[in-house]
């Protein structure tokens, strides 16, 4: 009997715990004094850890970023690595508090899983690498290719509507993350790996012999990729989505991570408005005045993160391309701060 | 006396709330409800919390058009076919490796649980080393193993090696003629049938006289000419209703014929050789089981090595060795969900992986798939508690 009564008070205690309801994301984040972000298990230029568990990419930055406006420091993050399947559950049941992991934003994706994309921090398209010996110019020329592909991602999608709309064959070998891929492309598994484009560039960097492989030139779908958050927090949505923007409108009015603190006395309201010397910016979304300040201190303006981590001097050479600001031929655009 | 004594022992009955028994009763019943309510609680709380942040709940999803493409099905299935097709088509590649597997692997476990206990010392030292090694090193490094490391040793789909322009290897897989059936060719299928029925009646008959006269017959040989024979005349006569279809080169890979995907072959022989090693144990602990006594009576009695082993040993190890060897089979089909991992269609890869990150329903997508492994675990253990009833003792 007197297990029957420990059985039913632990019955209780479980019912109890399970219907607790979850306090706002900025107040739990303060409290916890450590961003938890969600990025890949592995893709140099947007989320890779070195052998000291230092995370670094366009990825890991933007998580750092906003870190740095909540906390007020940068380093206060912890990041958890997901694969392309754990991504959605991890943020639905809060392991993370975002997900700053080349997630494609979809309607599918905005509408039933219950999260929320903040924006774009990169614009990426879907396209192939196949290995030079097999002789092809063009995705035209690919019927009948054996493709290895990366399990839950919009890139499945996008691969059958191309063969389909074109008429081709194609068996597609699925596999759990972007390393494995790799591997079964380098193990001559498939003709033909296919991913978003900036991903080709950085699984082709793990090659052992790089230029026996090449990026053909076409671009198959859309892939604007972007920090997401769980639905239903409205003033955590905000946040995630206007530091990014800060760090957008930093690039456009000449604020870098080196020149923030001079800028400060700028006469310029717009710069102003940023750095918090003018306006309320910062309490609107219940931060400090400086919140930008710190993220453009301590990560840098758009621009110097996209070079940090997958510009011309990195090993992935990606030039701007469309993610140049919107005055400089791409289309990165950022609502401005007023 | 006596009746005093009897009403003494005789307790008067206590009140209900005294009562052991209803006592007993009513903490079951109370338990069973809180029990209840918990699970009732979960699942009220699941579904609101869900509603609440903006997820889609539901079995809708199931008639959706899936969009994508998968590497292997047996039945049929293109892009334009629904989530339920994958479903389907996920839990026939499942069921298929571990049917295979288990065949496979019971096989090679007998074979080894009896080498390792044969008197000719090196085979029975390299049945030791099989199983020492296999059962010792991760499933899921084996699988990586045969993977990765037999794939790169095989040739390009170019250069393959080829047996008679039929067979073909490399490492896009195994290919093999596809026999096409023409009109008049379920004659051959009828002539089969009806050689399987010859077969069987002839093997009671073999049985039945030799229990009688004690002459034996040729039963395997006789056998094996009735199953071959019979269709081979049917289809001579028929016409040669049967065609091949050769599997050849096209573009970048073979086209036609029938292929057998490395990534089945890689999970295939993981599987089975691991869970091998595990039943060669079961087999040599069942039959070291078996009292010495047996062997030498059966000896004594003129019987050979073998028939003693075929007929005295085995049956009677056979009790010790079902229950854990069922075991086993359980775990082989739980361990074939490991297919994920080197790209093996599967369910846990096509439903709870491409198809969970389509719809985002976790919740519908895991508990249907858990469903589909108890079922199966289930259904398994089922079969194997009814051949153990009819293998076991019975005492007269």
């Amino acid at each position: 009997m007197r297990k029957s009564v420990k059985f039913l008070s632990a019955l209780a205690a479980v019912a109890v715990v399970s219907t607790a309801a979850s306090a706002g994301t900025l107040d739990e984040v303060k409290k916890r004094g450590v961003l938890h972000c969600g990025v890949s298990t592995g893709l140099p230029g947007f989320s890779n850890p070195d052998d000291k568990n230092n995370w670094s990419g366009i990825d890991a930055d933007t998580c750092r970023a906003v870190a740095a406006a909540v906390l007020g420091d940068a380093s206060k993050i912890k990041f958890t690595p997901l694969t392309a399947k754990e991504r959605w559950t991890a943020l639905q049941s809060s392991e993370v508090d975002m997900l700053s992991r080349n997630s494609t934003w979809t309607h599918t994706r905005d509408t039933s899983l219950g999260v929320n994309f903040t924006g774009v921090n990169y614009y990426d398209g879907q396209g192939f690498m196949v290995s030079k010996s097999i002789g092809v110019k063009s995705a035209k020329e690919l019927d009948g290719v054996s493709v290895c592909l990366q399990a839950g991602t919009t890139t499945e999608l996008n691969l059958a509507d191309y063969f389909r709309e074109h008429g081709m064959k194609y068996s597609p070998i699925t596999f759990d993350t972007s390393d494995q891929t790799i591997k079964g492309f380098e193990a001559n598994r498939c003709d033909m790996l296919t991913s978003d484009q900036s991903q080709l560039y950085s699984l082709r960097t793990k090659l052992p012999d790089p230029n026996t492989a090449m990026v053909l030139p076409e671009i198959i779908s859309k892939e604007p990729l972007g920090p997401v958050v769980s639905q239903g927090d409205d003033q955590w949505f905000n946040i995630v989505k206007w530091v990014l923007n800060a760090q957008i409108n930093a690039e456009e009015l000449g604020i870098t991570s080196k020149n923030v603190d001079k800028m400060k006395s700028s006469k310029n309201p717009s710069v102003g408005r940023v750095l918090g010397t003018v306006g309320d910016a910062g309490a609107k979304l219940g931060l400090s005045a400086d919140w930008a300040y710190n993220a453009i201190k301590q990560v840098g303006n758009y621009g110097e993160m996209f070079e940090r981590n997958v510009g011309l001097n990195t090993p992935l050479k990606i030039a701007r391309g469309v993610n140049a600001l919107w005055n400089k031929g791409g289309i990165m655009y950022a609502p401005p701060i007023r | 006396m006596a009746d005093k004594q009897g009403q003494a022992l005789t307790p008067s009955k206590p009140a209900p709330w005294n009562d052991p028994a209803v006592r007993s009763i009513v903490f079951q019943v109370l338990a069973i409800l809180a029990l209840g309510y918990f699970f009732y609680v979960i699942f009220q709380n699941t579904l609101a919390n869900m509603e609440k942040s903006g997820i889609s709940t539901g079995f809708g999803f199931l008639g959706e058009p899936s969009g994508f493409g998968i590497l292997m099905s047996m039945v049929d299935y293109t892009e334009a076919s629904s989530y339920g097709r994958t479903f389907l088509v996920g839990l026939l590649n499942t069921v298929l490796v571990a049917a295979l597997g288990i065949v496979l692997a019971t096989f090679l476990g007998f074979a080894i649980g009896v080498a390792r206990l044969s008197p000719n010392w090196l085979l029975a030292k390299i049945a030791t080393v099989y199983v020492e090694t296999l059962r010792n090193i991760p499933l899921l490094l084996q699988m990586f193993f045969w993977y990765f490391a037999v794939l790169a040793a095989l040739p390009s789909p170019r250069q393959s090696m080829d047996w008679g322009g039929a067979f073909f290897l490399n490492n896009r897989g195994f290919y093999f003629p596809r026999p096409v059936f023409e009109d008049g060719s379920s004659i051959v299928g009828i002539a089969f049938v009806i050689a399987v029925v010859a077969v069987v009646m002839l093997a009671k008959w073999a049985h039945k006289r030799q229990e009688s006269t004690g002459e034996q017959f040729h039963t395997v040989y006789v056998s094996i000419g009735i199953l071959l024979g019979l269709p081979l005349l049917a289809y001579l006569i028929s016409g040669m209703p049967i065609s091949l279809e050769y599997a050849a080169l096209k573009g970048f890979n073979f086209q036609g014929g029938m292929r057998v995907i490395p990534e089945l072959m890689a999970l295939l022989w993981a599987l089975s050789f691991y869970t091998a090693a595990f039943i060669a144990e079961i087999v040599r602990a069942g039959i070291l089981a078996v009292s010495h006594g047996q062997s030498e009576a059966a000896h004594a009695l003129g019987l050979r090595q073998a028939p003693t082993l075929r007929l005295v040993v085995i049956p009677q190890a056979l009790r010790i060795i079902i229950p854990p060897l069922t075991s086993q089979y359980l775990n082989l089909t739980k361990n074939s969900s490991l297919a994920t991992a080197i790209g093996y269609p599967d369910l846990v890869a096509v439903f709870m992986g491409t198809t969970l990150n389509q719809t985002g329903q976790a919740v519908e997508i895991v508990g249907m798939t858990m469903g589909v492994y108890l079922t199966i675990s289930l259904i398994i253990s089922a079969f194997m508690n009814w051949y153990n009833k009819r293998k076991a003792l019975v005492e007269r």
